[in-house]
């Protein structure tokens, strides 16, 4: 069986909570005891109907306020795969959430009102799916019920869409006609669209083929932790920990360490398995080789023919998440990247983006919460890295507010432009 | 094709690593329950063929079944790791708390100091608890990597957003992190793991005949540190325990599973979740896991 991480972005008014509390329903992933839990609070609080949202919004303030403030993680399982919803609020002073959501997802759902189309938020949400490459995208348009399940409503809301996404990076974009609160093409096809001929929503999750979706080309594997035991019946065994951010390697293969440049062959792959022959993206393995190289924790292995590039020089796309602290130029924050640890300083802003429009703003020294835009970055020593569309793993990092220790900003590597 | 087993596996390893590869003192939580069993052996495959590179550490609040103390011991010695006792019951002789008291006394939150000592003592600055999202509410916005401020505190509205598989551990010093490596492991994919690796578990997790009595909807086992009150019969049921903590406040539910097959079998129909089958503690107030955590608890 396998896993898909899929997020779901939009506010309460767009029915999320009511179709993730659908999805989970006719799953029959909700427990007697949180049913009753939420009834009664809704109940208590004098509401009308019961209110799905209290299943993911767990946090005290959260009731308080009836929103949410955090991303929630959800899961639950069909015959065929395994779940995690990654919950994200949708107003607009939660980007942070949302990139937070969406950073490690498959799949993407964002949410439109059948009543109002795509509007900004629509456009928001569809930028930050794309930036973050998250490779599907579903466009739920929800309330259908409340148009008469017209179908030139929906084909409205897609052409409308379309028109506006073609600026946008998304490789699999899906649309679906949907009523989460009566059901329709959720979990069963609706009745009420005899007009649609696509497949539900939940169909689609349990199907969406996301076997290609890893970078199986590019061997990167960052050295995370090595293992050398000081025991007596493994006296030479030294191996290189790490999980497999790109490629596949094998035993046998020639791989270059990088920065020394030295090169090696492969002579064994230990799991949590025990031993393999080869090992595949994501996958936790320890490396081990034929010759005793000084490797340590940082270096990345690649094949001699085919290396990630190596710059002190950087541009990326960066999301400042600092509430307390906007980006200062040429301020040193630490850089974490893979399992290497740097020190950087951005020295300009090329542009600021206007997530609602796309424009492009100039002239901007620094960047605010929840603003995104690309940068130049110096680091103190080489990173390695693809450029973000290539790799998620190796094209991302964070940088790290060295005085209050916080996470200041995401930052996807490109590269420079020409 | 990716196993959703294995690749939770990957990662849950591959977090067990980062902390080891970047704290100066980790410490594993231990309690012999199923999840701080799973976790442990995860990091013995993490770092295989070398020992584990951390204590575990144990706090007891002596109101143990002691099926699970015996287990304690044998599993600690069978994985060669080193463990270390934070006794409630010391904490109480050296004044840092009173004892709960009356009928229905339960050491659970006293645990919380013993915690918060034990790791100063130790000068832990990361400590892996065995917490899993879909436990509870306000676990199910915890991050892997879990900030404590120099009182343990937990304050959610501060947490770091946590992006693609990157942790940020920086930390002032006296603060600590709590460590999640399992936060994306549900109770299925626990008892999967035991079944597929064979895991050894306290007996008390599987079907077997037992003393128990009737309070609040629950059965709770008759022991030295849990009486029934006036008016509550005792009576021997066939029972086993989907969760196991301290005996004042964890519940048995009836079941005829005794092998990990039909433990699975069970779960997978299960209606109630298993906290809210069995544990005392969560039923205090709506956030009662959000309040306590944010003292400084798991």
């Amino acid at each position: 069986m396998e896993r898909l991480h899929f997020a779901t972005v939009g506010s309460v008014d767009d029915g999320k909570s009511t179709l993730i509390g659908r999805l989970l329903y006719d799953s029959k992933s909700i427990f007697e005891d949180q049913l009753e839990h939420i009834e009664a609070v809704s109940k208590r609080r004098g509401d009308d109907y019961v209110d799905l949202s209290l299943l993911t919004d767990g946090l005290r303030a959260e009731r308080e306020q009836g929103i949410t403030i955090d991303v929630a993680y959800r899961y639950f399982a069909t015959p065929k795969r395994s779940f995690i919803i990654a919950d994200c609020p949708g107003h607009i002073q939660y980007t942070r959430n949302m990139i937070t959501g969406a950073s490690n997802a498959d799949l993407a759902i964002v949410l439109v009102d059948a009543r109002t189309g795509v509007v900004e938020q629509t456009r928001r949400h569809s930028l930050l799916v794309s930036l973050l490459g998250v490779p599907h995208l579903v466009i739920c348009v929800n309330k259908m019920d409340l148009v008469d399940y017209d179908v030139d409503v929906f084909n409205k809301i897609r052409d409308e869409f379309e028109s506006f996404a073609s600026r946008l990076d998304l490789r699999d974009v899906t649309f679906l006609p949907i009523s989460a609160l009566a059901g329709d093409n959720v979990v069963s096809r609706s009745a009420n669209m005899p007009w649609f001929e696509g497949s539900t929503l939940l169909h689609h999750l349990e199907n969406v083929y996301t076997a290609s979706d890893d970078n199986r080309i590019d061997t990167r594997f960052p050295v995370q932790y090595v293992i050398r035991p000081q025991r007596a019946d493994t006296p030479d065994y030294r191996g290189y920990a790490g999980r497999v951010a790109g490629g596949v390697l094998r035993v046998g293969d020639d791989i270059m360490v990088l920065p020394s440049g030295l090169t090696s062959t492969i002579t064994g792959i230990d799991s949590p398995d025990g031993p393999m022959t080869q090992a595949e993206p994501g996958q936790a393995v320890t490396i081990l080789l034929a010759d005793d190289l000084s490797i340590t924790r940082g270096d990345m292995l690649c094949r001699p023919n085919n290396r990630p590039r190596a710059s002190q020089e950087l541009e990326a796309m960066l999301c400042w998440m600092d509430d307390a602290a906007p980006l200062q130029l040429d301020k040193i924050y630490t850089v974490k990247h893979t399992t290497k640890l740097a020190r950087g300083k951005v020295s300009n802003v090329l542009y600021r983006l206007d997530i609602s429009n796309l424009h492009r703003e100039t002239e901007i020294k620094e960047l605010k919460f929840n603003e995104i835009g690309r940068v130049t970055l110096h680091t103190t020593s080489p990173l390695f890295f693809d450029d973000y569309h290539q790799n998620r793993t190796t094209g991302s990092f964070i940088l790290v507010d060295e005085s209050s220790g916080q996470t200041a900003a995401a930052g996807m590597l490109l590269s420079p432009r020409s | 094709m990716k196993s959703a087993l294995r690749s939770l596996i990957d990662e849950s390893v591959t977090i067990i690593r980062e902390v080891a590869a970047e704290f100066e003192r980790p410490a594993m939580l231990f309690s012999g329950g199923k999840d701080s069993v799973v976790m442990l052996h995860l990091a013995v495959r993490a770092f295989s063929p070398s020992r584990v590179p951390f204590p575990v550490m144990h706090i007891d609040t002596g109101h143990n079944f002691a099926e699970v103390i015996e287990f304690r011991d044998r599993t600690v010695r069978a994985l060669d790791v080193q463990l270390i006792v934070g006794s409630v019951q010391a904490s109480i002789d050296a004044g840092r708390m009173q004892d709960a008291t009356g009928p229905r006394a339960s050491r659970n939150p006293l645990q919380t100091v013993t915690l918060l000592d034990s790791i100063k003592e130790h000068k832990f600055d990361a400590v892996f608890g065995g917490a899993r999202r879909d436990e509870e509410r306000a676990r199910a916005k915890e991050r892997v990597y879990s900030h404590r401020d120099a009182f343990g505190q937990w304050d959610p509205k501060t947490q770091r957003p946590e992006l693609w598989g990157i942790y940020n551990g920086r930390h002032k010093p006296g603060e600590h992190f709590r460590i999640f490596p399992i936060s994306n492991w549900t109770e299925l994919d626990i008892w999967q793991f035991v079944a597929d690796y064979n895991i050894d578990l306290p007996s008390i997790y599987y079907a077997h005949r037992r003393e128990v009595f009737r309070r609040d909807n629950m059965w709770m086992a008759v022991s030295p540190f849990m009486k029934p009150e006036e008016g509550e019969t005792v009576s021997e049921e066939l029972v086993r325990f989907r969760t196991v903590g301290d005996a004042t406040c964890t519940a048995a539910i009836e079941s005829s599973a005794t092998t990990i097959e039909q433990v699975i079998a069970e779960t997978s129909v299960a209606r109630i979740t298993e906290r809210g089958a069995t544990r005392a503690d969560d039923r205090i107030s709506e956030a009662g896991m959000e309040d306590r955590k944010k003292l400084g608890y798991f």
